[in-house]
């Protein structure tokens, strides 16, 4: 039971707000101790746990380019090109990056899109450039908004992507975990048709809540106004 | 071969490189702090091959760990104001260079996608050219690669400190969050070998009552989500919830198909990765990438798919599954 306790400090490190590394390394501390590791083993498991997840961070070598490329007017660029779409709103526009990045996934290829590689130079300064041309400048509120449906519409089309292909991480853990714990036979293909429902629904909610967002915009555009004239 | 390795150094290479311009910098008031905290992360990038492979002791990487913690949970580390393109000069450089801007932009996505298709089949005598499953990472990093020559050439710029500073500053407003997501890797590691998920099963099939098929499916459903918003990581949250529900009541119980089970669980838990900051390489990162004033403004956006989608996986697997 005492163990739980590490899951008891996160939650409560959460709750106050805290700063979460110290948090997340305070629990991991607390857990190894009370779950009978020395403090070597402890400290051993830190520098294993980084070292294995290396590979999430490996996107820091996309910045130097991207910087180089932003100070020469990346963004500025992306905002001019969209507007010569007419038929194009952020929504729609979100709605087919989502769209994309889905299908990536669902065929290996995570790396393709992402935050730092296609989000912040690309993808939400091209929906910023669409909903700047229907509803002219956006008051700060609508602004921030396009930009996180920007990076919710790069998160929801990995996620509930990428379990469709085989070779992605989270099928292999699952295989692999079932397989040595509970010695039995899981083929990684019948785990990824399974995941294609759930990618279906996934689409079709956040596609639609994507949609719904050039109505959101114009009555916080409109609402901005009214604020201005007041 | 060309292994990911070499990439893992390229990066803690660019770590040290930002360190010694942040060290630099004399408008950042915490210089020294922050110069620490990534001098330690591009060090511990280059060590951790050889703790990844066990011939180094892991411990002086751990410890190295909690250093960077607490130099950035305790207020250490700050960011410089750097010295960026005006928006005036961005403008007038965006009018120069026109859509060709985006040539190495899209460099990097196309040569991932040519190494994760292409090249992954080529072998050179016998042994492959990417090493075998990495081809995407290395994608990403020979496109990076590509990407920076291609458009160091096309907009003249001769110094590759250029690009560095232009980078770093990308880096210094990401900060601390950069290093939760390994952090939490790590914290999922040491639960389980302190036997958490034991304990969870132990609890839940007290609490369970026998055979009550659908409240087991939603326990299952709920208890991915809710464990991987503390986690941030649908990956560590897995095993726990497995050993305590899926497996025992879920496949052996119930008689549910375990394929079936299995994958729309993880993606319960993916629906939790949605909306919680401890998933900080997809919901804080981005923030800050995106230079939002509110830093849980993707998590907002995100929440309502997130409920309806457990929703949806919860009435997917109760009526295939079983």
């Amino acid at each position: 039971m005492i163990v739980l306790l590490g899951v008891l400090v996160v939650v409560l490190g959460f709750a106050t707000r805290r700063n979460p590394l110290l948090v997340v390394g305070g629990a991991g501390i607390v857990t190894g101790l009370l779950g009978g590791l020395s403090p070597q083993r402890v400290l051993a498991a830190f520098g294993t746990g980084f070292a294995s997840s290396r590979a999430v961070t490996i996107f820091v070598i996309t910045l130097p380019v991207i910087g180089l490329l932003e100070r020469h007017g990346l963004q500025e660029q992306a905002r001019r090109l969209i507007t010569r779409f007419a038929g194009l709103t952020a929504g729609r526009f979100l709605a087919l990056y989502l769209l994309l990045r889905q299908i990536a996934a669902a065929v290996g290829l995570n790396n393709v899109f992402g935050h730092a590689q296609t989000v912040r130079p690309l993808a939400a300064p091209m929906a910023e450039g669409a909903a700047e041309r229907r509803l002219g400048p956006l008051p700060e509120k609508a602004r921030e908004k396009v930009r996180s449906f920007a990076a919710s519409a790069d998160n929801v089309g990995l996620f509930f992507g990428e379990d469709v292909f085989l070779a992605v991480g989270s099928i292999l853990l699952i295989t692999g975990f079932v397989n040595t714990t509970y010695q039995t036979h899981l083929e990684p293909l019948d785990l990824a048709l399974w995941a294609i429902p759930t990618a279906l629904c996934a689409l079709a909610i956040h596609g639609w809540r994507l949609l719904r967002l050039d109505r959101t915009l114009e009555r916080a555009v409109a609402a901005g106004r009214e604020e201005a004239v007041k | 071969m060309i292994k990911a390795e070499w990439f893992y150094w390229l990066v803690g290479l660019i770590f040290l490189v930002m360190a010694a311009q942040m060290l630099r910098d004399r408008t950042n008031p915490k210089r020294y702090g922050t110069a620490a905290f990534w001098g330690l992360l591009g060090l511990g990038f280059v060590y951790g091959t050889w703790v990844a492979d066990k011939s180094a002791p892991a411990e002086p990487l751990g410890a190295a760990v909690l250093a960077m913690v607490c130099l950035a949970g305790f207020g250490f580390t700050g960011r410089g104001r750097g010295a960026t393109a005006t928006p005036e000069q961005r403008a007038a450089s965006a009018t120069r260079w026109g859509s060709r801007l985006f040539v190495p932009a899209l460099t990097i996505p196309f040569v991932a996608l040519l190494c994760a298709v292409g090249v992954k089949r080529l072998s050179v005598g016998g042994e492959p050219v990417l090493q075998k499953g990495s081809e995407t990472i290395l994608g990403l990093g020979i496109g990076s690669v590509v990407a920076l020559a291609v458009g160091m050439a096309m907009l003249r710029e001769r110094k590759l400190s250029a690009p560095m500073h232009a980078g770093r500053s990308m880096l210094e407003s990401m900060g601390w969050a950069m290093l939760l997501p390994q952090l939490l890797a790590t914290l999922g590691t040491i639960f389980s070998v302190s036997g958490v998920g034991e304990q969870v099963r132990r609890i839940t099939t007290a609490v369970l009552p026998d055979h009550s098929l659908y409240l087991a499916v939603a326990v299952y459903c709920v208890g991915m989500f809710l464990f991987t918003v503390i986690m941030g990581n649908g990956f560590a949250a897995f095993p726990v919830m497995t050993a305590a529900v899926g497996w025992p009541v879920l496949v052996v119980q119930e008689h549910g198909s375990a394929p079936a089970v299995l994958a729309i669980g993880m993606l319960a838990g993916f629906c939790g990765t949605l909306v919680t900051p401890m998933a900080a390489n997809y919901n804080i990162v981005p923030a800050a990438l995106l230079e939002l004033k509110d830093q849980y403004g993707p998590i907002k956006a995100q929440l309502p798919t997130a409920v309806a989608l457990l929703g949806c996986n919860i009435v997917i697997m109760a009526l295939f599954a079983f």
